[in-house]
């Protein structure tokens, strides 16, 4: 049991480093096809506490859709930029005071958020369990939602098509 | 409990010292007879032409986003497979409607040539 939590920390703490090496390489490396290879990086650390904080959905969803297609879009977006292909970026535009306040804003709430938190302990459970679980809440209770998601997918698919169109 | 996932971190120790092994063992018996031909970046046997760093076309975009959307519809899929036997025919005809909106979409960019490369 104690190794069992032992093993955890260590886990987190690694997994924690990984995605702030990462972080740190996506704000830093002047080429931005290496600095979105750093985002990827920082993605899969953030999986990896997805897996260690149990949850384990989201920590496939996050390798699926972030570091599966959004990393796809970011590189596509770099790649048929001109100016970006060819040259070394400047990391810094006119707008970074703006960005480094909105940056401070955004730390302060989630800290807020954090602290003055109740953090209920999750009760022992195996993991099987869970994702069917969701399954079923989500063909019962959350019916609505569910089908509102197909909806939403369709104005996407349509939305893209159209602005691609023009 | 997180101690159920460590199969996987074996998985990843192992999956890490096979990749290291194998180029270090390479490294260190291979023959290096380096000459023009075999130093070129490998573009499935098809001699390199131009340089790599150039645009590339905004059509790529396109299939990016249009992937990012399938992507995100297979997501759904992956809770209900789980357990769509339990779900019976409830479950079938629910995950039936989601598709079904979702093939309206894919007609739609079919229609209006998404699929089509000019």
């Amino acid at each position: 049991m104690l190794t069992s939590q032992f093993l955890t920390y260590v886990a987190f703490f690694v997994l924690s480093a990984i995605a702030l090496i990462g972080a740190f390489l996506a704000v830093t490396l002047r080429n931005l096809v290496r600095a979105a290879l750093g985002l990827i990086l920082s993605f899969m650390g953030v999986a990896g506490i997805y897996f260690v904080l149990e949850a384990e959905f989201v920590a496939i969803v996050q390798v699926i859709i972030y570091i599966g297609a959004i990393s796809v879009l970011i590189l596509f977006a770099i790649m048929l930029t001109r100016g970006l292909m060819t040259s070394a970026a400047s990391t810094q535009n006119s707008q970074w005071i703006g960005a480094a306040f909105v940056g401070m804003l955004m730390f302060a709430v989630l800290f807020f958020v954090a602290i003055t938190t109740n953090w209920p302990l999750a009760q022992p459970h195996t993991i099987s369990d869970l994702i069917p679980r969701l399954g079923a809440d989500l063909v019962t209770t959350y019916l609505l939602p569910f089908e509102a998601v197909s909806l939403l997918l369709l104005a996407a698919l349509i939305g893209a098509i159209v602005i691609a169109r023009e | 409990m997180p101690i159920d996932y460590l199969p996987i971190l074996v998985m990843v120790v192992v999956v890490v010292a096979f990749a290291a092994i194998a180029l270090t063992l390479s490294s260190l018996t291979g023959p290096r007879h380096p000459t023009a031909a075999k130093l070129e970046p490998y573009e499935s046997g098809m001699p390199p032409f131009g340089s790599a760093r150039r645009r590339i076309s905004i059509k790529y975009y396109l299939t990016a986003v249009l992937f990012i959307l399938f992507d995100i519809e297979i997501i759904f899929f992956y809770p209900w497979a789980v357990l769509f036997r339990q779900l019976k025919l409830f479950g079938l005809v629910e995950m039936g409607v989601f598709v079904l909106i979702l093939l309206i979409g894919y007609v739609y960019v079919w229609r209006k040539g998404g699929f089509n490369w000019d």
